[in-house]
């Protein structure tokens, strides 16, 4: 095992709500949601109908640009409606479970003894294929290219992230499955980014991949992070990556010859009554597990993914294609009297002229919402640095992406970020700049211009 | 504070697009900005943010400066009790003081925030609160004696064309106070260099007693009499009255100067805090020392002039060289903002302040040149760091 990675520059928020390790129970979901907006990069093609019924593994979509690479439904039951909006983009397919996820057929299958072509065309098919994703651009990766390697980010540093180690227990087999299909669409190396402070077991274990261990504080678990430290990507090149539980999802199927998408999510935050961890399948409404157990004295935020980079969603809403956590924290919509003076000792700061930084590291906070501020223009200078471990530089690339410089953009490095390796220099920003967005944009537009 | 919330609920609506006080919805923003932070929340991106904001960036320097112009006040009221030879009184002391000091506050935040609030106002933008922090600089870094319809027109031009031209807050290259200080000194240099400007000698508001000066009086700064001297070595520094002055009359600051430049203690103080809170770069602040130091030590082994012979530790503590390190350098807007190019940024700006100071040989002071220069020049040395960046993702493409 090559050394471990110290991740110097980057902050651990500590935030009230952290789920202790059990299931809670809760009547399974019956509404379910395929957005196409979660999966970046593709224009959909819907091809069922409202009334079609469907199966778990049922196309229900396909990228026009990549026909081959279809999009399918976590459940079986019935399509209530395809929800479109403006200029007919659609927005969601909506499927009303019927409680038995009943699978399509699902051929078992042993990836170590198919060609690459075969594993390509076999996770194109069945729908597992949008769940890896590439760098450059951040975007599902295009299967017309073959990656330099592929990146598996084993632990999650964001706040109130799930614990892998948990949440993947007894899941070896499927995992190590799965890794063989992936190494066969890559002929460089797999990559695995494990905390040195968690046992990962699992990692450890399988064989066809290199572990790297990683230590500091987040963004360490980010997978933009660890593929920068280990084999970052240059103009022209691309490199994959994917969850560790969709990585099981693969290997499930071809172990058990059956769809099941189910993964293991977390419900936590500060609001939450009884965070714990729960069993799902992506696109689920989050009604039946927050029902009860959200403390409504005052308006609370949904948030399907971290508090740092995940989506608002509303209490009825559902659980996005790539999280593993539903977030629900206090809603920041109060102003505050002389805030901006005050001590403010149960709100949380990186600068020192608020006294988080004495009353201990582990001392956790209940943040909400607000902004506590107005946007400005760039003022401080030095603070995104502190939380960026990349050798980017993250002020002068948000920079070059407001101005739309293609050149510059690629010489500061665009390739190798993605939105949520800025979401730690937005929590920061004095100027509260909404860095996450200018990036996606950013990165949007140079996909769109070099296309 | 609900009553006062809802009594700024009631009367928003009469100061938005269409209300009957339409024309003054920057002030009033800008007020209810002040007293209550808005409830803005994240609409997207990330949902949790830092507490940190530009009002308690800004409020933060101006904490910071609080110590230097108290000191400043005290210390014009001491210089007018020295130079009129009167007895001195603590009270009649800060009296005088205030009534020199506060005016000039009140013309510079009035006109300096006069004019920002038409701007937002123009530019249907929220007010912005840089010039909290530049409308104390301003006062601070002129001399006693300087009129403030003077002030006024000085701060009306940094503040329209050194600021709003370039997009207010946060996009001028250089620094407002500064620039206000310039226009002053090239303006008006009758006013701001000699020696009779520094102390203020006449009677403010009947207050100050006599105003007849003592026969003694030389109101000429410690570098003014350095600048001044002829041969090589340098002459024995004097204060107002002809009392010699020792280093630690320098650090303690009781010396004619610019309002809020001569005590090192107080700026020392505002030191502490803007580093301990971590909102001025120590990177810079030392490197500015460093490049002075180690400039003014070549010059003492050089040695050919009085200023040349002026040690090196005695030019730190003397004119606004403490004062430009700590609160004029560092502003993060106009310096440099890369890691590695606030020490370039800081070591020039040390350095060129002692260059000016000893080689100009019409005027002893060279912080505020040295500092609108590396203004000017911070991007460039920004533009080597960035390119540095890039030429390392360059090589990595060809290894």
């Amino acid at each position: 095992m090559a050394e471990v990675i110290r991740i110097k520059r980057g902050l651990d928020i500590k935030l009230k709500g952290k789920a202790e390790e059990v299931f809670g129970k809760s009547e399974p979901a019956t509404l379910f949601s395929v957005r196409p907006d979660d999966f970046q990069g593709i224009k959909p093609k819907v091809i069922v109908k409202d009334g079609d019924a469907v199966k778990v593994g049922s196309v229900l979509f396909y990228d026009k640009a990549n026909p081959e690479m279809k999009f399918v439904s976590p459940v079986s039951g019935v399509v209530l409606a395809v929800n479109r909006g403006e200029k007919r983009k659609v927005l969601d397919v909506r499927i009303q479970s019927d409680g038995k996820f009943e699978s399509e057929p699902f051929q078992k299958a042993n990836p170590s003894s198919m060609t690459s072509e075969e594993v390509k065309k076999l996770l194109l098919n069945s729908g597992f294929w949008p769940f890896i994703k590439q760098r450059p651009y951040d975007v599902v990766a295009d299967p017309n290219e073959k990656p330099k390697a592929i990146f598996i980010s084993g632990f999650d540093s964001a706040p109130l992230a799930p614990d892998y180690d948990f949440v993947l227990e007894g899941k070896k087999d499927e995992f190590q499955l799965g890794v063989d299909a992936l190494s066969k669409l890559t002929d460089g190396k797999i990559h695995v980014g494990v905390n040195v402070e968690s046992a990962s077991k699992i990692y450890k274990r399988v064989t066809g991949v290199e572990v790297h261990e990683f230590v500091g504080p987040h963004p360490a678990g980010n997978v933009g992070v660890q593929i920068h430290h280990i084999d970052p990507v240059n103009k022209g090149e691309s490199v994959w990556c994917i969850n560790p539980q969709d990585v099981v999802t693969i290997g499930t199927a071809m172990k058990k010859g059956l769809y099941d998408f189910t993964k293991v999510i977390v419900l936590d935050g500060s609001s939450v009554k009884h965070p714990a961890y729960y069993r799902t399948v992506y696109g689920a409404q989050i009604t039946n597990i927050v029902k009860g157990n959200v403390d409504e004295t005052s308006a609370v935020r949904y948030i399907s993914g971290n508090p740092l980079s995940g989506r608002q969603i509303s209490a009825d809403g559902f659980i996005g294609a790539y999280d593993a956590q539903v977030c629900v924290i206090p809603e920041g919509d109060k102003s505050e009297f002389l805030g901006w003076i005050l001590p403010r000792l149960n709100k949380f700061s990186v600068n020192h002229s608020y006294f988080s930084w004495l009353l201990g590291r582990n001392r956790e906070y209940a943040l909400d919402t607000n902004i506590n501020g107005g946007e400005r223009a760039f003022i401080m200078s030095g603070e995104y640095d502190r939380v960026f471990p990349m050798d980017v530089l993250p002020e002068y690339l948000v920079k070059a992406i407001i101005a739309k410089d293609i050149d510059k953009m690629e010489q500061l490095g665009i390739y190798e970020v993605a939105p949520e390796d800025f979401a730690l220099c937005e929590f920061v920003c004095t100027s509260k700049i909404e860095t996450q967005r200018i990036v996606r944009e950013g990165l949007d537009y140079i996909r769109k211009e070099l296309a | 504070m609900k009553a006062l919330r809802n009594f700024l609920d009631k009367v928003k609506p009469s100061f938005e697009e269409g209300g009957k006080l339409a024309m003054f919805r920057s002030v009033f923003e800008g007020f209810e900005t002040f007293l209550f932070v808005p409830d803005t929340t994240a609409k997207r991106g990330a949902h949790i943010h830092d507490c940190i904001d530009s009002k308690r960036v800004m409020s933060m320097v101006v904490i910071a400066l609080i110590p230097a112009l108290l000191f400043g006040i005290y210390n014009v009221g001491y210089q007018h009790y020295l130079v009129t030879g009167q007895e001195m009184d603590s009270c009649g002391i800060i009296s005088y003081g205030l009534a020199c000091v506060l005016p000039k506050i009140v013309v510079s935040y009035a006109v300096g925030l006069g004019i920002e609030f038409i701007v937002a106002q123009w530019k249907k933008e929220e007010i912005q609160e840089g010039f909290l922090v530049s409308g104390l600089l301003i006062p601070m870094i002129v001399p006693a004696s300087c009129p403030l319809w003077m002030l006024a027109v000085a701060t009306a031009f940094a503040v329209i064309f050194a600021k709003e031209v370039f997009g207010g807050t946060g996009m001028n290259i250089f620094n407002v106070a500064l620039i206000t200080r310039a226009f002053l000194f090239f303006a008006y240099p009758s006013a701001m260099s000699g020696d009779s400007v520094w102390i203020g000698t006449e009677e403010i508001f009947g207050l100050g007693g006599a105003t007849n000066v003592v026969d003694s009086f030389t109101g000429a700064t410690v570098l003014g009499q350095v600048g001044v001297a002829q041969g090589v070595a340098t002459p024995v520094l004097t204060n107002a009255v002809g009392g010699q002055l020792s280093v630690m009359d320098m650090f303690i600051g009781l010396i004619p100067g610019s309002i809020g430049e001569t005590s090192k203690i107080a700026i020392l103080i505002g030191a502490v805090i803007l580093l301990f809170t971590g909102i001025a770069s120590w990177k810079t602040m030392f490197s500015v020392f460093v490049g002075g130091a180690l400039t003014a030590f070549l010059f003492n082994q050089i040695g050919t002039t009085p200023i040349m012979n002026l040690p090196w530790y005695e030019h730190l503590l003397l004119g606004g060289f403490c004062f430009g390190a700590v609160f004029m350098a560092t502003d993060p807007v106009t310096s440099s903002r890369t890691e590695c190019g606030k020490y370039v940024f800081g070591f020039l700006v040390g350095m060129f302040a002692i260059v000016i100071r000893v080689l100009n040989p019409g005027y002893p002071e060279g912080m505020m040149l040295a500092i609108l220069l590396m203004n000017l020049f911070a991007p460039l040395v920004d533009y080597f760091v960035v390119q540095a960046n890039i030429n390392r993702r360059l090589k990595r493409v060809k290894k």
